[in-house]
């Protein structure tokens, strides 16, 4: 497999200064890096939510995932990255059919995204110059087969939400316009992070997301100082440093595409199943997307640490992630829904 | 030397200026800076400063679109060429961002500021503050990101000579900014030193590094010192302080210090001593040298600022009117959006005709009758407006017998009173009461005053008090009229001698603390409460349950039921 982040380009500061910081030089947050690497093992789980005080990194974690993600084939000249000529949209005309290893697309969706500019419209260019009807995919395009990022995804307004929500459930982008009538797949997996103090998340939006976590400063001191002195070389010696942490994050990206061949091999037997219901029975999580999530992420997590079956650990280890997001509000409990989960885990899985 | 109040307000004014010189060198990296200040000479003075800056000046206002931040098409223009012409956004080159009346900011536009200040091409972002209130300031996802937090107010003219910065030294330190060391024994220290002063994000740390990295190139040198760090540390961190630093000398005060005590910034005077002592100090207790810099630089009523930013934690709820929401009939105007006319909402002429003029060429090639204008349905853009959401008053009312036997009938004239003002308002209201075993909604919102009036006459009184169970019954109601656009306030009205625990049992212990729970999750979830004891003497467990939901106690004054009707309306819109 070609390395794309290893074929350093000939201006190495200059093409430095765009990278972000790396994945595994980030200090502590344990819980954020691990579902990242879990939704890179595994799509399937459904994006990632990170919610978190100003400053603690949320953003960085979720740009750095860019690098870990293992590259995917597809056609050269597709706007949706279709992994085969014959699943390119017709519109597309493609004028080279040759498949090559991209990196896998994580794009970003501003707040200030029109609903244009994230659906796609008609190429406005070719229909003044040349009086052409021709389509302008939108970032929904762009993202299919990977990532869309919304930071601050609380504040995104209302009319695309819905747009997200439509296309997620379905899978397919549909554009009406000057009697074009386009539609292309947009398969992609949300990542989103956001201050809970600026606003909540709608309970429809916040179900697309598989896992949910909350982050924090570190209150260690040792590790508060790794933090800041991680970042400051970042910022003052970032060819440097990023030389200093390639290694590492080339590592776990094998270990990530490994754990990826192996997903499929890896067993959960039926007492895990089991438990995976009780857990949510137990926590009163809406529908079965909460198990289904929780099942798929342990198995994700097994295979992430070479194990041949899924068990309890796996399923302690990310019940949090997985159902805190999906807890019915139960205004008497003062306890936060972390702990909530943690107090009904320790209960079911002993 | 001066004076005792003008060393610190000169101090005030030194720092204010010495943090303009710094985001001149580095104004990328230090983000920029939060001027809190109301409009006047002082901050003439100090605006008239800004553009030392090496990057051009532009304006934003709160109420700026997404067009003019981002860009978008230049419709006279793509018209008159026939291709598109892009106009630039403000934010597509790096420049230095001027927010004006950055207390009325809204969230998303903080939160896009925000992103081009991590993601742009390098801008710096000056915040210029006016609020009145301290409750009333500029987002904190932005300030978060601005090394310098400057304060203006209370400075008099005298005290704030003309600023004069040297473009020559500024263009010098800029060049030399890149090649300054910092050591790591050094840059340990700071992360401490904010956790001591109850910093709890990284980026003020980070944002202390940079400013004394510019600090060293202005002076020339390759390594930041200890002082580069001190100075920088009273100018980015200070501002920031959540606690009052213990410190472990003991004889540096740990209150802020006299005026009289303020020292000079280390750089000013002394210089000599500085570059002498540039390879000692880093072994002298840094800690406490950078400590004591921070405490002289710390403002006097730190403890009056924090109480009023946790005040205004509390959110929007507590500024008497209704929380915004988006309709299409009235209210301010936002940017219109594409829809469908379906004859609830208003057709933005302007912007149908702005979205429709690039494809009249193309659509009269294939018009089968010949048009003039050729508008589409895709093309519609319909007018959103932001309004403020109805309020809600749930009264919650205690028909027990205790309370039958005190004043319930003076109760009921009370929420009579506040009910035709309520109507007056246009605000909704609803009706819980509680006696016996748990509690009722007896009118779900409505602006009916008559029902109202009618179904608290027929309220009936007598049997035990379930207080939790009321509040339960409020709270259940405002979280349903608050996912209906609502903005409800909990109007409690009872004697506070609660008896029936939530479950049902008959248990005063029981159910005073079922009724605090009750009250600490209505805190917690933000619900603005008013507390009025009907008893006949104020009860000291109603103070305590107030307090917990933080809600304004007022005792109901005897056979006055105007007199509670003012005490409501005032607690309403503080």
């Amino acid at each position: 497999m070609k390395d794309f982040a290893a074929t350093m380009p000939k201006d190495r500061t200059a093409e430095a200064a765009k990278r972000p910081f790396p994945f595994s030089a980030i200090v502590g947050q344990e819980e954020m890096k691990t579902a990242m690497v879990l939704t890179a093992i595994d799509p399937g789980i459904g994006g990632v939510l990170v919610f978190g005080d100003r400053g603690t990194g949320k953003s960085t974690a979720v740009r750095a995932l860019a690098a870990l993600l293992p590259p995917i084939e597809a056609v050269a000249g597709c706007p949706v990255n279709a992994a085969r000529p014959e699943d390119c949209p017709d519109w597309a005309e493609i004028a080279d059919e040759t498949l090559v290893s991209k990196p896998t697309p994580v794009i970003d969706l501003p707040l200030g995204a029109t609903e244009d500019r994230v659906t796609g419209t008609l190429d406005i260019e070719k229909a003044l110059a040349q009086g052409v009807k021709a389509f302008e995919p939108g970032l929904l395009a762009r993202a299919n087969r990977g990532y869309l990022y919304i930071d601050e995804v609380n504040l995104l307004e209302d009319h695309i939400v819905d747009l997200l929500l439509d296309v997620a459930q379905s899978g397919e982008n549909v554009v009406e316009r000057e009697g074009l009538s386009i539609r292309h797949p947009a398969r992609f997996v949300l990542v989103g992070s956001g201050n809970p103090e600026e606003g909540e998340l709608r309970p429809q939006l916040l179900d697309r997301f598989g896992l949910s976590v909350e982050v924090a400063s570190p209150t260690d001191i040792d590790e508060r100082i790794e933090v800041i002195r991680r970042r400051d070389a970042y910022e003052t010696d970032r060819a440097g440093f990023l030389d200093d942490w390639d290694d590492k994050d080339a590592a776990l990206r094998a270990r990530i595409v490994a754990a990826k061949v192996r997903l499929p091999e890896v067993d959960a037997p039926e007492p895990i199943l089991r438990a995976c219901a009780e857990l949510c029975v137990a926590l009163g999580s809406d529908g079965l997307r909460g198990e289904l999530t929780l099942l798929r992420a342990g198995r994700a997590l097994a295979a992430y640490q070479d194990l041949e079956e899924v068990t309890t650990d796996q399923l302690r280890a990310v019940a949090a992630s997985c159902l805190r997001h999906r807890l019915r509000r139960d205004p008497l409990d003062e306890a936060g829904s972390t702990t909530r989960v943690a107090r009904t885990v320790d209960e079911i899985l002993g | 030397m001066e004076g005792a109040a003008n060393g610190a307000t000169t101090g005030a004014w030194q720092r204010a200026v010495r943090a303009l010189e710094l985001l001149a060198v580095d104004p990328a990296g230090l983000g920029g800076l939060w001027l809190r200040a109301r409009s006047g000479p002082v901050r003439d003075r100090y605006v008239a400063a800004l553009p030392a800056l090496p990057l051009g000046l532009r304006k934003l206002h709160p109420a700026i679109g997404d067009d003019a931040l981002f860009g978008g098409l230049d419709l006279a223009a793509t018209l008159a060429e026939g291709r598109p012409a892009r106009a630039r956004g403000l934010l597509a080159d790096p420049a230095a961002l001027v927010l004006t009346m950055a207390e009325r900011c809204p969230p998303g536009l903080a939160a896009r500021l925000a992103a081009a200040l991590d993601t742009g091409p390098g801008h710096s972002l000056i915040v210029m503050d006016e609020g009145a209130e301290p409750a009333e300031a500029a987002p904190e996802t932005l300030t978060d990101r601005l090394a310098f937090h400057v304060e203006l107010d209370g400075l008099a003219h005298g005290d704030a000579p003309q600023v004069q910065l040297d473009p020559a030294a500024i263009a010098a330190a800029a060049a030399g900014l890149e090649g300054v060391v910092l050591s790591p024994e050094l840059l340990a220290d700071i992360p401490a030193l904010a956790a001591r002063l109850g910093i709890d994000g990284l980026r003020a740390p980070l944002l202390t590094l940079r400013a004394a990295r510019a600090l060293a190139a202005l002076d020339g040198a390759n390594t930041v010192s200890a002082e580069h760090l001190a100075e920088a540390a009273a100018l980015v961190l200070a501002p920031r302080a959540t606690v009052l630093p213990e410190s472990t000398a003991e004889d540096t005060p740990p209150d802020p210090p006299e005026p009289d005590e303020v020292p000079e910034p280390p750089d000013q005077n002394d210089p000599p001593e500085s570059d002498a002592s540039e390879e000692e100090m880093p072994q002298q207790l840094p800690a406490e040298l950078l400590l004591e810099a921070v405490a002289a630089a710390l403002p006097p009523d730190l403890l009056a600022r924090l109480a009023a930013q946790k005040a205004r934690r509390a959110g929007p709820s507590s500024t008497g009117t209704g929380t915004k929401r988006k309709g299409n009939r009235r209210g301010r105007p936002l940017p219109s959006r594409p829809g469908r006319l379906d004859g609830t909402s208003r057709l933005d002429l302007v912007a149908t005709l702005r979205a429709a003029a690039p494809w009249q060429g193309l659509r009269r090639t294939q018009a089968r009758t010949p048009r003039t204008l050729h508008v589409r349905a895709e093309d519609i853009r319909l007018k959103r407006y932001e309004d403020r959401a109805d309020r809600l008053l749930i009264f919650t009312v205690d028909a027990s017998g205790s309370a039958a036997l005190a004043r319930l009938a003076e109760a009921k004239g009370a929420v009579e009173l506040l009910l035709a003002e309520a109507y007056a308002r246009r605000d909704h209201v609803a009706l819980v009461a509680f006696r016996g075993e748990g509690a009722e909604t007896l009118l779900p919102p409505t602006r009916s005053l008559v029902q109202t009036k009618r179904r608290l006459a027929e309220l009936p009184g007598g049997g035990g008090t379930p207080l939790a169970a009321g509040l339960q019954a409020a709270m259940a109601l405002a979280e349903q009229a608050q996912s209906h656009g609502m903005t409800p306030t909990l109007c409690l009205l009872t004697d506070g001698k609660a008896n029936i625990a939530l479950d049902g049992t008959a248990s005063r212990g029981q159910a005073a603390e079922d009724a605090q729970r009750v009250a600490r999750a209505a805190r917690a979830s933000d619900l603005p409460a008013l507390v009025i004891d009907m008893s006949k003497r104020p009860q000291p467990g109603l103070r305590a349950l107030a307090e917990t939901l933080d809600a304004p106690y007022v005792p109901l004054p005897r056979a006055d039921a105007k007199g509670l009707s003012q005490a409501v309306t005032g607690a309403l819109t503080d």
